[in-house]
């Protein structure tokens, strides 16, 4: 058996029947655990205070803001390649929580910088390539939207996930050269202050990480499905259509 | 019950409201969109059970 | 090629299509901006190749739905899918044809509007230079957008979000280089590393475009 097997929407919505409520209970505690203990239980830092807390919902969501494209990218892929519907209902169902993730990482962000960095924004590498991160998402979910053709529109928002993976790469570092250029030295992120530190940072992290990453499939998933049944749907309107 | 955040309390607890705020719209709106889809597509099949082929 | 080049060259001139509209756009840009931020000529001169960047840009912009638009309202965009000419080329050469009416005119206007925005004098072949490398890359970005949002009937909007991410590393290089040459340093290296985009993007962006073509019109 291979991963094919689930490119059959029945064996999808089959096995994902059994498996979300499992992975809803495993990701709602682990988020839980992660949060509830880097909320509460874990010490401040000397030079940060008890802004080291906001870590625990920057980093989980901005390696998830990231992982979502990436995954995005692979599931466009297989649709281009072996023109598996699933495949692309999985990129469609798992822009919106990207953007979301990528809002949350700017958010959050935007909070704990304004206590350590003296301001909410500043256009240093990371935040900008984050912010056109967003756009592109925005850019994606739009195009999704407007074309009514559900084949034409996964073909082509396929196109535009794989050259825009290309010139958000692109952008990455070209944005590091702009910034040195523009002004040197000033507001390099110290955000080092809570990964280079010892364990009691780093576990709740890690298990908040694990935690959104359980919590990203079980809403891919769950979002699969509905266009799964939203696709039954409309091919069964279409048909009530055509009888009447 | 809330540990002491000395003077970042407001930055603190406006990340965390904030965040967890967008994660619960987007697990609702999931959830409702599921809920709605699923209702039409079961009204829809049994439409086509009931009358499968009446022209 | 060449009559697909000469009939769009002629039908943008002509029908008014983009060709005159760009430049005004441009050229009102450039007077609006001094009513914004005041006419201080230190604060000018040290915005003005930004401004005109990001005008070229915009005014690039405007035209870009005009592309696949009209050809696929009247069918001429089904003959050319199924022309012996590859549809890889056909979208070059309407690239090469939007270029020819907005990129080159723009570039050609940025210097004496530079005056207008008291850009400092050795900018501007900085400038100049940057548009000419950089605009290329406009155009042929701004064709996917159009080849992507073809079949839709209010693309317009869309294709400025769609290729608006798109062109920012050319902006970013672009405006770099007229900066540094406002500075009076050498600003060959943002050049070299656009021409380079602009280089891939003639490359590459037209097998992405006919694709994008390809799939709406299935």
């Amino acid at each position: 058996m291979s991963i094919w097997k689930y490119a059959n929407p029945t064996q999808f919505m089959r096995t994902t029947r059994w498996l979300l409520p499992w992975l809803s209970a495993l990701a709602i505690l682990s988020v839980g655990t992660g949060l509830i203990w880097g909320f509460f239980f874990t010490p401040d830092d000397f030079r940060q205070g008890s802004t080291v807390k906001i870590i625990y919902l920057h980093v989980p969501s901005a390696l998830m803001a990231i992982n979502a494209w990436l995954m995005m990218l692979v599931t466009s892929l297989i649709w281009l390649i072996r023109r598996h519907h699933v495949s692309a209902l999985l990129a469609r169902a798992a822009a919106p929580v990207g953007l979301v993730m990528t809002l949350i990482a700017l958010i959050t962000g935007g909070i704990w910088g304004q206590p350590m960095w003296g301001t909410y924004w500043a256009w240093d590498p990371r935040l900008t390539s984050f912010l056109i991160l967003f756009l592109f998402y925005l850019g994606y979910i739009a195009l999704w939207q407007a074309v009514e053709t559900q084949d034409t529109a996964a073909d082509l928002t396929s196109v535009l996930c794989l050259v825009g993976s290309v010139f958000a790469l692109l952008s990455r570092y070209a944005v590091n050269f702009w910034n040195q250029g523009l002004h040197q030295g000033t507001s390099v992120p110290v955000a080092t202050g809570g990964r280079t530190v010892s364990d009691v940072f780093f576990v709740p992290l890690l298990i908040s990480m694990a935690g959104f990453g359980l919590m990203f499939v079980v809403l891919v998933l769950l979002r699969t499905r509905t266009e799964i049944r939203a696709r039954r749907l409309q091919a069964l309107l279409a048909r009530e259509r055509a009888a009447s | 019950m809330i540990p002491d955040l000395g003077k970042y309390q407001g930055a603190v607890l406006s990340a965390y409201a904030i965040s967890l705020l967008l994660i619960t719209v987007t697990v609702a709106l999931s959830l409702w969109r599921a809920r709605v889809v699923k209702q039409q597509l079961n009204d829809a099949e049994a439409r086509a059970k009931q009358a499968p082929d009446t022209h | 090629m060449i009559a697909l080049l000469r009939r769009d060259l002629l039908l943008a001139v002509r029908a008014g299509g983009g060709f005159g509209l760009g430049l005004a756009f441009f050229l009102i840009l450039c007077v609006l901006v001094p009513f914004g931020v005041g006419p201080a000529p230190a604060t000018l001169a040290k915005i003005a190749p930004g401004i005109l960047w990001v005008g070229a840009l915009l005014a690039c912009l405007l035209s870009l739905d005009r592309i696949f638009q009209l050809d696929a309202e009247d069918g001429t965009l089904d003959l050319l899918a199924t022309s012996p000419l590859p549809l890889e080329g056909s979208a070059s050469v309407k690239a090469l044809a939007h270029w020819l009416t907005t990129g080159l005119p723009l570039t050609l206007a940025a210097a004496p509007l530079g005056l207008l925005l008291n850009l400092p004098a050795q900018a501007t072949p900085w400038l100049v230079a940057g548009l000419a490398l950089g605009t290329p890359a406009l155009s042929v970005i701004g064709t996917f957008g159009a080849a992507l949002t073809v079949g839709l009937k209010r693309g317009g909007l869309l294709i400025s979000l769609l290729v608006l991410p798109l062109y920012m590393p050319t902006l970013l290089f672009g405006a770099e280089a007229a900066r540094r040459g406002a500075e009076g340093l050498d600003a060959t290296t943002p050049l070299f590393l656009m021409a380079g985009i602009t280089a891939g993007t003639i490359a590459l962006m037209p097998f992405a475009s006919a694709a994008a073509l390809r799939m709406n019109l299935r």
